[in-house]
């Protein structure tokens, strides 16, 4: 593979000869990894799923405890599939944006065997009762070092090539760069100040601080940067205006770290930081309308796409559900609607909506396109693809719907005053309904990995397939 | 600027960072300045409810308090609280049930006086347990509300005596029953089955353990379960979460919260008063 650089007049060609820019097999291990800890967090959901329609069959094991697994649900998702699907993409993005390879190919596999240690140790303390009490921080206090230490040396590995380009930077890098250090910042304020140092209302602002950050400024800049970077060279065509792009990130940048404390509304931490969190939220869902008219207007003209390219049809698929939450988003904050939907269901589909709807749509849409190319083999079957893809989406839809409703109901159940039971009872058939979409979400990733098996077998027995369908 | 990698990294990536962390961060932990954080001893020291209630676990389940904690001494209550800091956090009560009562929602008509700053204010709250999410109540004001023992039993199975609920059993906050505890549960639940072993194995059934047990559980297998873990016999963990849960709301004058509780359509009756 030749890469040539000619964007800029002044910057020379860069020759780069055939596999030493991407790492591929990285970024497979990455996937595969991703893939597995999707299920064990699909596992936990699973189960938490049935505990609360009383079908559980596992009661009275402290391992295989509802409680405990639905922490493991959500950090095998955060730090599992997500972390892990994110380096590999990085890895497969960040040396072709710069036309560099990363500072270590060593260090690399180094940081993806430490992170698994991480994970996996994270799964083995929550298991084992070690949980720290910070919500999507559960990951027990003495591997918090470890990770915030890898997440050094991953912000160093990518920024080396990054600090080595010169002349004007893509979109991409920008959220990428902005990322690394969001990232660490927010994962050593989140996981050390509120454990050891501030008590009380003081340090619920900074778990809600953390939450938020967790999501909006380590998945959402990284999940955005790769879209700015698969959308237009899946498209063939550069991103409609460069000025929302700017004004997408620098609107993200100032307003998405200010709405930690919108998590804990009517708590003791005092009125006026909750208005402020409450304005600023309302301030990102505007920039978030600049950024998704910017996508949009970038496909317009091309929406047959829609139709005909799969991991096309994944990321606005999840362009349009990441609207909805956000829209969700700008009316829940509000602390009229607060009164209603804090605490229940509502909230549980919103956080569904997007981590599954949103940032794992898109990581489908990335291996969809990306499988075929590590591979070197075409899918094994598009229809198992669709299945995928239908399940995945019918799935998550029914489950936020289902989830938004419940929340309502229970928001009114509690304050009618009726006893506690009748809001669990009213609750059961949209748990039930939940439960089903659940494993319609399951039964379509367990389609994926059985295609992927499948087509790796293919790569097996012709390994000729050529990189043709690189330029696809 | 808004393109350079100094920009985004300086502006964007430490600069905007640090003014949330300022604003949102700073800001209330100096506005709470004045309220130092309390150790677990201190709470404990003047707390006379809570005191009541360990010294009542000490009472119900005298063997195995002895065997964890020793006397209901202000150290072992201590020592239990923080434990049952530890259990609520382990297993995740913290996800289903929250700890702050809001002004809003009629919540204060449900649970008691709505939250104030001064109550967080302590080691058991570091991380504080607000929680996102109830599918139980909220548990700020649970102390006093119910006794030890249903607290024992709803631990141990929940629906046992709160139908409906989907709260998971958590028979590992249990030890066994001991064998002579089980022959007197026998004895007093079924003396006929006790006069028939007698007859089947002759007077002294201590001695032949194994064959006794092998008949329970053939004819009475949820009373041999509890030599395995039974709801009279709350281990360290279960005592331990039991004292913290009655903690809860201990502090309050109004204790418990159901004290001075007017029914609903008598307080709207005359709604001036």
């Amino acid at each position: 593979m030749t890469v040539s650089a000619n964007q800029a007049g002044d910057i020379p060609p860069v020759e780069i000869p055939d596999g030493e820019l991407v790492e591929e097999r990285l970024v497979l291990w990455y996937f595969y990894a991703a893939l597995a800890y999707l299920f064990i967090s699909m596992a936990g959901g699973l189960m938490m799923a049935l505990q609360l329609v009383e079908w559980n069959p596992l009661q009275g094991s402290e391992y295989l405890s509802p409680g405990r697994w639905r922490m493991i649900h959500t950090n095998a998702v955060a730090y599992g599939f997500i972390a892990n699907a994110f380096l590999g993409a990085l890895h497969w993005a960040v040396p072709r944006l710069t036309l560099r390879p990363v500072a270590s190919r060593r260090l690399s596999y180094f940081i993806f065997d430490a992170w698994q240690i991480v994970v996996l140790s994270t799964a083995v303390g929550i298991l084992f009762g070690h949980a720290q009490g910070i919500e999507w921080g559960e990951t027990p206090t003495w591997i918090d070092p470890l990770a915030l230490a890898g997440l050094a040396l991953v912000a160093f590995n990518f920024m080396v090539p990054i600090a080595k380009t010169t002349g004007p930077l893509y979109v991409t890098l920008w959220y990428f760069m902005a990322a690394f250090v969001w990232t660490f910042l927010t994962y050593a304020m989140g996981n050390f100040m509120p454990e050891y140092y501030v008590p009380g209302s003081s340090g619920g602002a900074i778990a809600g601080l953390f939450i938020h950050d967790l999501v909006g400024l380590f998945v959402t800049p990284l999940a955005w940067g790769l879209m700015y970077y698969f959308v237009p060279i899946l498209l063939k065509k550069p991103i409609w205006s460069h000025g929302l792009s700017l004004v997408g990130f620098w609107g993200l940048a100032f307003f998405y770290p200010l709405n930690g404390i919108h998590h804990f509304l009517y708590t003791p931490i005092p009125m006026f930081l909750q208005y402020g969190a409450v304005v600023a939220t309302i301030a990102v869902e505007m920039v978030v309308t600049t950024v998704i008219i910017n996508f949009f207007a970038t496909i317009w003209g091309s929406t047959r796409q829609l139709v005909t390219n799969l991991p096309i049809r994944w990321f606005y698929s999840g362009m349009v559900l990441y609207f909805v939450t956000c829209a969700q988003c700008a009316m829940q904050v509000t602390l009229t609607f607060q009164k209603l939907i804090h605490f229940t269901d509502w909230v549980v589909g919103h956080a569904h909506l997007v981590m599954f709807g949103v940032f794992r749509v898109w990581f489908f849409g990335m291996m969809t396109y990306l499988f075929p190319r590590l591979l070197r083999a075409p899918w094994y079957s598009r229809t198992l693809c669709e299945w995928h893809y239908w399940l995945s989406i019918g799935g998550i839809t029914v489950m936020f719907i289902d989830l938004g409703l419940a929340g309502m109901f229970q928001g009114y159940y509690w304050a009618s005053l009726r006893p506690w039971d009748e809001s669990v009872i009213g609750s059961q058939p949209f748990w039930m309904i939940r439960l089903f979409s659940g494993l319609a979400i399951i039964a379509g990733q367990i389609t994926f990995v059985y295609n992927l098996f499948m087509t790796w077998r293919l790569s097996r027995k012709a390994p000729a397939w050529s990189t043709a369908l690189a330029t696809a | 600027m808004f393109e350079s990698k100094s920009g985004v990294l300086l502006i964007g990536g430490l600069g905007f960072f640090l003014f949330a962390f300022l604003s949102n961060a700073v800001v209330p932990i100096l506005l709470y300045r004045h309220l130092p954080e309390q150790s677990v001893e201190q709470l404990v020291e003047n707390n006379q409810n809570l005191m009541y209630q360990f010294e009542d676990l000490y009472v119900r389940y005298p063997e195995t308090f002895k065997k964890y904690y020793g006397e209901p001494t202000q150290e072992a209550a201590a020592e239990a609280l923080r434990l049952g800091r530890q259990v609520y956090i382990g297993e995740g009560c913290w996800h289903c049930h929250s700890q702050f009562v809001r002004p809003v929602s009629n919540e204060s008509d449900r649970w008691g006086k709505v939250a104030f700053s001064e109550e967080y204010q302590n080691e058991l709250q570091r991380p504080v347990m607000f929680g996102t999410r109830r599918v139980g109540p909220d548990l700020s004001r649970e102390g006093g509300r119910r006794g030890n023992d249903w607290h024992a039993v709803h631990f141990f199975d929940p629906p046992l005596v709160s139908p409906n609920s989907p709260m998971p059993k958590y028979t590992w906050f249990y030890d066994g029953l001991s064998f002579d505890a089980l022959l007197a549960r026998l004895e007093q639940q079924d003396p006929k089955l006790l006069e028939t072993l007698k007859a089947e194995l002759g007077d002294d059934l201590a001695a032949k353990r194994a064959e006794v047990v092998a008949q329970l559980q053939a004819r009475r297998p949820e009373l041999a379960a509890e030599l395995e873990a039974s709801p009279d016999a709350p281990n360290k963990r279960g005592l331990a979460i039991i004292t913290y849960v009655q903690w809860l709301g201990s502090w309050l004058e109004q204790y418990p919260d159901y004290e001075n509780y007017v029914p609903l359509d008598e307080e709207m009756e005359n709604p001036l008063e």
